[in-house]
């Protein structure tokens, strides 16, 4: 990695995570022709989370093959080096004003503010942790998120526990029931407490079915056992209001529990900056150009609504350092002119807003899974899709022949079962 | 030989070695955890009482005004935060109105100042937040907030630096009363003092009959607690206690020293003294009840939670002074509000000792105040930049959800800090919305670093609290994949 020896004190545009959304964000921010770029991440080198991730199954749809997480990173890494580009690791974003004047504190560089023409918002998320979900018991060590325990494991090379209980059905929590396997661990189960698994399918069949793993639908830990480390957990089964049957109990022994119950978007400095919040995503409300309520931020990736494939986020990421750029240069695109809203068992859309001049990739998350459905955009678009699971992101390309006889200002997406009579309105 | 052994290190035995380490006299201190104020003091809820809730005709009240005046003070020679946010007590009703004003009745006679009740017009300004369903509220200006284990490390840290011998790790499993000493055994390393003060909390009973005393009688009443994200600081400036019934003080909701919201306690009896689990019921009863004061309480906000138990007497008193083993001196039953009386017990104790036949003679080297801590949290931007050019490690973020530097992580280490509990205690590193998911292994790493230890070595608090282990090994080899 190249050290920084100078930092400026004006950058075009300024990239607040190294992660996979900052990488892509910064390399198409560059392809726009602007000179002085900055990206900026807390840890130690670039590649974000992806450093932690040494499983494979990265990149079949940005490269068209299968790379490990690092391997991922480090595609954007060799190309982002060619470059012109500033990158300051070990570094933290205190704050980012009003008129985007950034201030930054780490080791090699103090504290000191840059001001910056665009600023990128791309911190990822962070894991839910016991706390959020308030589960019963006493508090020894051994409670921990997946995402820890993929840290220890992968990069520092010690272990988590022995008998390793995991709760939640996240893909993390998935992919460490499979790497703690390898090393020796015992998994005795995964509990999820709703009725569909939280992951992505593959990694049920890859990371549980594979190593005899159980995982147990409706179920959750009712409470944790152990003074000093982690004895046990007592799980039930929970009604269909998700509360535990607490007659139906039965102990785990176990050294550790692992939690993997969902990621929240890293939206401090965000909601310092006053941006618009969509409470379905936790994260920023954006236009079509990834740029956020106020004018000059952008985001990307996880920090705008959470991701299940992280191809997914830089191609994201691409359109928001690309428009970070264009602001920049002054080439930005017409202003969106149509408001997408969250119909019938849609739980969330990005971006919210889209322009009927161009097409868009818009991502949508269901609240049920359904067998059959239809995705039905307003009454200018309907599409079949085979299988949704809240799980797995839909995408849909908004094509601006779908919109030539649409003179409204809003379109509703809805996804309904397949068997309910579909009206043709085309 | 010892003249004093003090038995806790709660925050009443960390009060009363710094009152004695101002005397010419060798003072050690016991504690059974591997920190101090691990015990219950950690999960106190931090409120310095006004003093006007605490009934008159007991020790509590006789004890909880001075002690409130003295916190000021303290804060201020031992470098740790104290806020006076002041506490406003609300009726539902007339009838809550009128307890109100026996209460407010109460605070006068003690003589505390600015006691006034407030109509539900003056409530809806101050605190916009509280409920609509408020008919008036009871203001005590008097009532701060402090953090319950900073005050503990300060107050160990200052009577160390005034010779305190101090021994963690070190339970108390043995006392015997010789003519003119007691012989004590504490993790497993013998002992001799003249005089021996019994601060040991909800294990005070078991420590008293080790020299056959019958008192204190001890029973544990479980509080839990809930701890919200910083995202509601300022939803209340003060702390809200609903009216008092004869048997509870209620749930409360505490805006914490850094800016958390904190909402409980729960009261419950329990056998076990040691039982400080959380459970379903104590959630929904503390949500419940704090969201009828604060409606935009919510679960939801909800980043971590704990318990602790209360060491509590049969008549619900403090129970304070000599036994029948003279040079034995109780100092039991310290429940709410303990915490505030701390300052005013330590002096009481001292006279006791005095009056057991302790020699006072003041030392004239006795260094009272500390130097403060630095939380980057707490700075200015400027303030950071220029300690920043002098040691780059203040630049260097740990912990992102609070702010903490590695210059702060050292530091803790250099004052006493040996697990990331103590680590925690001291910086906050890890008390944030992730909790820990960040800078664990970046504080873990920096305990081994700093120790010189393997990670495998970093404890959470201690004894068998370990965090990580080494790789399988087979044969005693360590399996390496091809």
């Amino acid at each position: 990695m190249r050290p920084l020896s100078t930092i400026l004190d004006r950058y075009d545009v300024v990239i607040v995570g190294a992660g996979p959304a900052g990488m892509a964000a910064a390399l198409a921010a560059l392809g726009t022709g602007v000179e002085r770029v900055l990206m900026v991440d807390r840890e130690a080198e670039a590649g974000g989370i992806l450093n932690q991730c040494i499983h494979n199954g990265f990149g079949l749809h940005y490269f068209g093959e299968e790379l490990t997480g690092p391997e991922y990173a480090q595609r954007f890494l060799t190309d982002l080096l060619d470059h012109n580009i500033d990158i300051a690791t070990d570094c933290y974003v205190v704050d980012i004003s009003l008129d985007r004047v950034v201030t930054l504190m780490s080791p090699e560089i103090g504290v000191r503010q840059v001001a910056a023409g665009a600023v990128v918002l791309a911190m990822g998320a962070r894991e839910r942790t016991r706390g959020a979900i308030r589960i019963p018991g006493s508090r020894p060590s051994g409670v921990m998120t997946a995402g820890l325990a993929q840290k220890f494991v992968n990069q520092l090379g010690v272990m988590p526990g022995t008998r390793v209980a995991i709760l939640g059905s996240g893909d993390i929590g998935l992919i460490m029931a499979r790497r703690m396997k390898l090393e020796g661990m015992d998994v005795p189960g995964v509990f999820e407490i709703m009725p569909h698994a939280n992951g992505l399918n593959r990694n049920i069949v890859q990371c549980l079915d594979d190593f005899d793993t159980p995982l147990h639908l409706s179920t959750t830990v009712v409470e944790i056992h152990g003074k000093d480390r982690v004895e046990g957990v007592t799980v039930a089964p929970v009604d269909g209001q998700l509360r535990p049957d607490m007659s139906r109990t039965r102990t785990i022994q176990c050294d550790t529990l692992l939690v993997s119950i969902g990621l929240i978007p890293e939206n401090e400095l965000s909601q310092r900056l006053g941006l618009r919040i969509d409470p379905a995503t936790s994260g920023p409300v954006v236009s079509s150009t990834m740029e956020t309520s106020r004018d000059g931020v952008f985001a990307a990736g996880n920090v705008v609504h959470i991701h299940d494939v992280v191809d997914f986020v830089s191609q994201e990421a691409l359109l928001s350092g690309e428009n970070a750029g264009r602001f920049v240069t002054g080439r930005r695109p017409p202003a969106d002119n149509i408001r997408l809203s969250a119909g019938i068992n849609v739980a969330s859309i990005v971006p919210h807003t889209i322009s009927s001049d161009r097409e868009h990739t818009v991502y949508l998350r269901v609240r049920e899974p359904l067998e059959k459905s239809w995705l039905r955009l307003g009454s200018v678009y309907e599409k079949r899709l085979r299988y949704v699971v809240p799980a797995e992101m839909v995408s849909l390309k908004v094509r601006p022949r779908f919109l030539e006889n649409f003179h409204g200002d809003t379109l509703t997406i809805d996804i309904l079962p397949r068997d309910e009579p579909v009206r043709d309105e085309r | 030989m010892k003249d004093v052994i003090i038995i806790g290190g709660g925050v009443i035995g960390c009060a009363i070695a710094r009152e004695l380490t101002r005397y010419d006299l060798d003072v050690a201190l016991m504690e059974s955890e591997i920190e101090v104020g691990f015990g219950t003091s950690k999960s106190n809820s931090g409120i310095i009482h006004g003093g006007h809730h605490t009934e008159p005709g007991t020790l509590k009240g006789e004890l909880v005004w001075a002690g409130n005046q003295r916190w000021v003070e303290l804060a201020e020679e031992l470098g740790f935060g104290f806020r006076r946010n002041g506490d406003l007590t609300v009726a539902f009703d007339d009838a809550e109105v009128e307890t109100l004003e026996q209460i407010a009745h109460q605070g006068r006679d003690r003589g505390i100042p600015g006691i006034e009740m407030w109509d539900v017009d003056r409530v809806r300004r101050e605190e916009p937040n509280l409920s609509r369903d408020i008919v008036a509220a009871l203001h005590g200006p008097t009532a701060g907030v402090v953090n319950p284990y900073e005050a503990c490390f300060a107050l160990i840290e200052c009577a160390v630096a005034n010779g305190l011998d101090l021994h963690v790790n070190a339970p108390v499993t043995f006392i015997s009363k010789c003519p003119d000493h007691f012989e004590i055994i504490a993790g497993g390393d013998r002992f001799r003092s003249r005089m021996v003060v019994n601060a040991a909390g909800v294990h005070a009973e078991v420590i008293a009959r080790l020299v056959g005393l019958t008192e204190p009688v001890i029973r544990g009443r479980k509080g839990e607690e809930y701890l919200l994200d910083k995202r509601l600081a300022g939803i209340v400036s003060r702390t809200i206690f609903p009216c008092p019934t004869p048997t509870s003080k209620g749930i409360l909701v505490i805006p914490t020293f850094d800016e958390t919201i904190m909402v409980g306690p729960t009261a419950e009896a329990v056998e076990d003294l040691e039982d400080v689990r959380t459970s379903a019921t104590g959630s929904e009863t503390v949500f419940a009840l704090a969201r009828r004061l604060v409606p935009g309480i919510s679960e939801r906000d909800c980043i971590a939670e704990f318990a602790g138990v209360r060491a509590v007497t049969p008549n619900n008193d403090f129970l304070i002074g000599p036994t029948d083993v003279p040079g034995f001196v109780n100092v039991a039953g310290i429940q709410s509000p303990g915490l505030t009386a701390a300052p005013s017990i330590a002096e009481l104790v001292v006279q006791i000792l005095a009056e057991e036949g302790l020699n006072l003679s003041l030392r004239s080297d006795f260094r009272g105040s500390m130097p403060r801590p630095v939380h980057a949290a707490l700075l200015s931007i400027e303030e950071l930049a220029e300690l920043a050019t002098k040691d780059p490690q203040y630049a260097h973020v740990v912990c992102r959800c609070e702010l903490v530097t590695e210059a702060e992580i050292r530091d803790a280490f250099v004052r006493g800090a040996r697990t990331l509990d103590g680590l925690k205690f001291r910086t906050r590193a890890g008390m944030g919305r992730c909790q820990g998911g960040f800078c664990t292994s970046r504080s873990m790493n920096l305990l081994a670093e700093m120790s010189g230890q393997p990670m495998t070595e970093v404890t959470k608090r201690g004894s068998g609290s370990w965090i990580v282990r080494e790789p399988e090994h087979v044969d005693g080899q360590v399996v390496e994949m091809t």
